[in-house]
């Protein structure tokens, strides 16, 4: 009974496993948020390390993971997409400009649909997908210095080594 | 009075509050949309089904159960949509697989164990009983014999 406690104890209920791991990135295709007028899909993005990371502007935990992401752009070690989930553009825009950009490109996802398809329940996740497009790891909730220095960065490493 | 009326109004209030509902012109799909949207669990309230929850992702759900069941998609295409995105978990019956056998079999199995130890305790307690009497020594049976003995001459 002790055992069970402690393993009960220990559990975080919050962390749903994915089931999306080192299976296909789940398909899209969306408009961006700084140029509407074109589309970015899964697709484009085959052959190189990417990182989905899922952000919108009324998203409190997303405030604080900002500048570690910002961090983590400037080391350029792998391509940075947002998926502005369920958000204004023009509040998401004004986001961008005030506590500065980390992604390559963002996309729009205002009913949540993309969101769904990715097993989206709680703001911020973050993905990462190989050169093949297999989601390899997921995160949830807001990623932390720490996090990008023992899980992330070696991760990336890792898949930037692998031959597409 | 006045009391019992509005215990009974705060009683009905979440009722009151009620979630969107949907309506179906085939009552069958109505029925499964009721069905399936009482055992999907929202994700973000862990303890709430999808038709209980006013979350937002709750209600993505339900759009999306909606959307599947006029599609004319069955049951087990709306569950397997579901558990490929967000898991066994989103269910709130887990099916049975290894890796939910202890949930499943876990009470069976401690009400087992717990039926052996009374049963045990109870068999210890037996012999413990009988000890006692067994315990009785021939001489100590001779002289019971004897004193009865007496008590039936006097």
């Amino acid at each position: 009974m002790a055992i069970f406690l402690a393993i009960g104890l220990n559990l975080k209920p919050n962390e749903i496993p994915s089931p999306l791991l080192n299976k296909p990135a789940p398909a899209f295709a969306a408009a961006k948020l700084q140029a509407p007028e074109q589309k970015l899909a899964n697709t484009d993005l085959l052959g190189q390390v990417w990182l989905l990371n899922v952000w919108a502007s009324w998203c409190v935990s997303c405030r604080a993971e900002h500048p570690v992401l910002n961090l983590l752009a400037q080391q350029k070690t792998v391509l940075m997409v947002g998926l502005n989930y369920k958000d204004d553009p023009a509040n998401a825009l004004h986001w961008l400009e005030s506590l500065g950009n980390p992604y390559a490109v963002s996309i729009m996802d205002q009913d949540g649909r993309i969101g769904l398809d990715w097993g989206v329940y709680g703001v911020p996740e973050t993905f990462v997908m190989d050169k093949k497009g297999l989601v390899r790891y997921k995160h949830t909730g807001p990623v932390t210095n720490s996090d990008v220095q023992a899980v992330f960065l070696p991760l990336i490493a890792q898949l930037q080594a692998e031959t597409p | 009075m006045k009391t019992y009326i509005l215990m009974l109004l705060l009683c009905l209030s979440p009722l009151a509050a009620a979630i969107d509902s949907r309506q179906f012109a085939n009552p069958e799909q109505q029925q499964a949309y009721e069905q399936l949207t009482a055992e999907l669990r929202c994700l973000v309230c862990q303890n709430q089904t999808i038709a209980d929850s006013n979350a937002e992702l709750a209600a993505d759900l339900r759009r999306q159960v909606q959307e599947m069941l006029e599609q004319g998609k069955s049951r087990d295409d709306i569950v397997k949509f579901m558990t490929d995105r967000y898991g066994d978990f989103v269910l709130y019956k887990p099916p049975f697989k290894l890796k939910t056998g202890l949930l499943w079999v876990g009470p069976a199995a401690f009400l087992l164990l717990g039926l052996v130890a009374i049963v045990l305790v109870i068999r210890h307690k037996k012999t413990a009983v009988t000890d006692t009497t067994t315990g009785t020594t021939p001489e100590k049976l001779a002289k019971i014999r004897r004193l009865l003995d007496e008590g039936e001459h006097s």
